[in-house]
């Protein structure tokens, strides 16, 4: 656990962290005899492939997140990964905008180059800000965090925040709750910035079979696990409610 | 008896017919989890298939319901994909070629909005190469028009399968829905209108509701229920269907362990097929080949036909 709900997870898995890049996830697999439980997706948050280990960023919700941060040493866990497409390379100048659990993608990517980049990373108030400021210090990489209380950093959402600095960004990569993303969207749209956008969906088999994890874009319905989880911002349709 | 033993059934036979078509093991995907079998053949081996079942396909293609199409429940799984798929040219074009060399038999599902439209399908189909068999789905509670419209009504069903029966001499299964009343009439009319096997159950219509936001969860409202938490329905289904017809079944529906195929055949089912089951663990289908030789081999039969209905025998239920 590293706050209330919340918990970083580090996996010994050789195959995945060689191959993964920033925006893909794995399939976390959660046989339990008769009562079985589709397996649950989360985004890579770190790969170390000379460890041969990733890690996960988890926010408790139910069962499976909760079994997985009880999770004890030396547990074995069946996982399926990486999956997913992953974001492009990303340009000089980029911004990273997070919310909430939605920051563990963007770690990823953060850590993936050592070009200059900004990171706003946005919660409610700053006990939601739970990623270990560890995780967050990166050659070159500057932080900004916002909360809608003031707890911490800027008093204001992550899009509010983001409106002010994107002027100055070459392209835009975020992940987080639906709403924010929305902001997001139009954000980019109206400045003429390139975005994308890792989304979440309820999955079943995470690898593209089932049709059962589609979302509404431009495009048609497109499947999460397979064509995404990230989309070019202008491509996705957000749902008012979300 | 050891271990060497234990993994070492090669002589026994798990090779089943299935209304014609001749199975190297009992084991099916079922229509729909797996889609046209690219993806998971990067997970499984296809030759410890008895045949997959590719998802439903119609004359044109359907876009599918709005989402969120899936949602869990406590040991099961509510869908509403709505059978989205390309169409009956692009299936032919795109997905056949790859299938045929997949090391498994190919059954066809087929959908449509009218008898028709299923007639249409099934004539496309026919006579192609690297197609082994039809599954005529008249049980998806996830589509407005057609579908599940013409499994819960006996002579829909007769109609509908005589029109079909007029397009192919391919092997003909139809798969049943659970959502009626009695099982045996529809089972009977699909038979005698000319059904070659049935399949059954698809999904049990059933429906979540969000309290956050307080909607249903579903984009479609209603799903249909999958997963271990329909097994015991669907075994009483299978059980019933048997006893009403001569044609041979499979048997389908949250079987998730050796065991539970086990019970499949037991109650009268030829051969069993795997959809959730596939989700929560990729490697259940040769789980479930190893757990049924094993089976045979510890209790000293050497096929699975004799396994066949062997409980409703000792209910004296045939
Ligand atoms: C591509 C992808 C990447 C993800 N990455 C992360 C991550 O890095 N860290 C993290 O904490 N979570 C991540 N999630 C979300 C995570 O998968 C869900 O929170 C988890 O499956 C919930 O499981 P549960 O059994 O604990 O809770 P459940 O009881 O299954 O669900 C609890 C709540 O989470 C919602 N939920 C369940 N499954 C999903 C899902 N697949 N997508 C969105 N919401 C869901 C449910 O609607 C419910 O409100 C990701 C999801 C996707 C699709
Ligand atoms: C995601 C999903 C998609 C499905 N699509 C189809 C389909 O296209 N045609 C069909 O006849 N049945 C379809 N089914 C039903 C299954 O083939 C099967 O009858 C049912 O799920 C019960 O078996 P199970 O509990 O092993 O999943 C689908 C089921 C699921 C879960
Ligand atoms: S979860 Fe099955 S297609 Fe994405």
């Amino acid at each position: 656990m590293v706050a209330p709900g919340f918990c970083r997870l580090s996996l010994e898995a050789p195959k995945i962290a060689a191959a993964a890049r920033p925006g893909q996830f794995v399939q976390v697999y959660m046989f339990s005899g008769r009562r079985p439980m589709l397996p649950r997706p989360f985004s890579i948050f770190n790969a170390n492939p000379g460890q041969g280990q990733i890690s996960f960023f988890i926010e408790v919700k139910g069962p499976g997140t909760a079994m997985l941060a009880a999770a004890k040493k030396n547990e074995t866990w069946s996982l399926l990964g990486p999956l997913g497409n992953g974001f492009p390379a990303m340009p000089e100048g980029s911004l990273l905008v997070a919310g909430g659990a939605g920051i563990a993608p963007l770690v990823f990517l953060a850590a993936s180059t050592q070009k200059e980049r900004l990171l706003i990373y946005g919660a409610p108030s700053a006990t939601m800000l739970t990623c270990p400021s560890s995780d967050l210090d990166l050659p070159g990489l500057i932080t900004l965090e916002a909360t809608e209380d003031g707890s911490r950093g800027e008093k204001g959402t992550a899009p509010e925040l983001l409106a002010v600095k994107i002027k100055e960004a070459s392209a835009v990569f975020s992940c987080g709750p639906c709403g924010m993303l929305a902001a997001v969207k139009s954000l980019c749209v109206s400045h003429g910035v390139p975005g994308w956008v890792s989304v979440e969906e309820r999955m079943a088999c995470g690898i593209g079979a089932c049709v059962g994890c589609v979302i509404k874009t431009g495009n048609g319905y497109r499947r999460v696990c397979k064509d995404g989880p990230v989309f070019p911002v202008e491509e996705v349709v957000f749902d008012e409610q979300g | 008896m050891n271990r060497a033993d234990l993994n070492n059934h090669g002589d026994l036979n798990l090779q089943v017919d299935l209304a014609g078509i001749k199975l190297k093991t009992p084991v099916l995907l079922a229509s729909g989890p797996a889609g046209y079998g690219h993806e998971y053949r990067e997970l499984l081996d296809f030759r410890t298939l008895g045949a997959i079942i590719v998802k439903g396909i119609s004359l044109e293609p359907w876009t599918g319901n709005l989402p969120p199409r899936l949602a869990e429940t406590s040991c099961g799984l509510l869908n509403a994909v709505g059978l989205q798929n390309p169409g009956v040219e692009y299936f032919l074009k795109e997905d056949l070629p790859a299938l045929r060399n997949s090391g498994t038999k190919v059954i066809v599902n087929v959908v449509g909005c009218s008898p028709d439209e299923y007639a249409a399908v099934t004539s496309r189909l026919d006579g192609k190469e690297g197609i082994d068999g039809l599954e005529i789905n008249i049980s998806c509670p996830n589509v407005k028009a057609g579908g599940m419209a013409f499994g819960t009504d006996p002579k829909a069903t007769a109609k509908l399968v005589e029109k079909v029966r007029r397009e192919t001499e391919l092997p003909l299964v139809i798969k049943l829905t659970p959502n009626v009343t009695d099982i045996s009439t529809v089972a009977r009319a699909a038979e005698t209108a000319g059904a070659d096997g049935l399949s059954l159950i698809n999904t049990l219509a059933g429906m979540l509701i969000d309290t956050e936001n307080q909607k249903p969860l579903l984009g479609n409202t209603f799903g249909g229920l999958s997963g271990p938490a329909v097994m015991p329905v669907a075994l009483k289904m299978v059980w019933q269907a048997a006893a009403a017809v001569r044609i041979p079944v499979l048997g389908m529906g949250g079987i998730n362990s050796a065991d539970d195929a086990l019970q499949f055949i037991m109650a009268g089912a030829r051969a069993v097929a795997i959809g959730t089951g596939l989700f929560y663990n990729p490697g259940l289908p040769v789980e479930i080949n190893k757990g049924l030789a094993g089976y045979l081999h510890d209790k000293g039969y050497n096929s699975l036909a004799e396994v066949e209905g062997v409980a409703r025998r000792q209910k004296g239920a045939d």
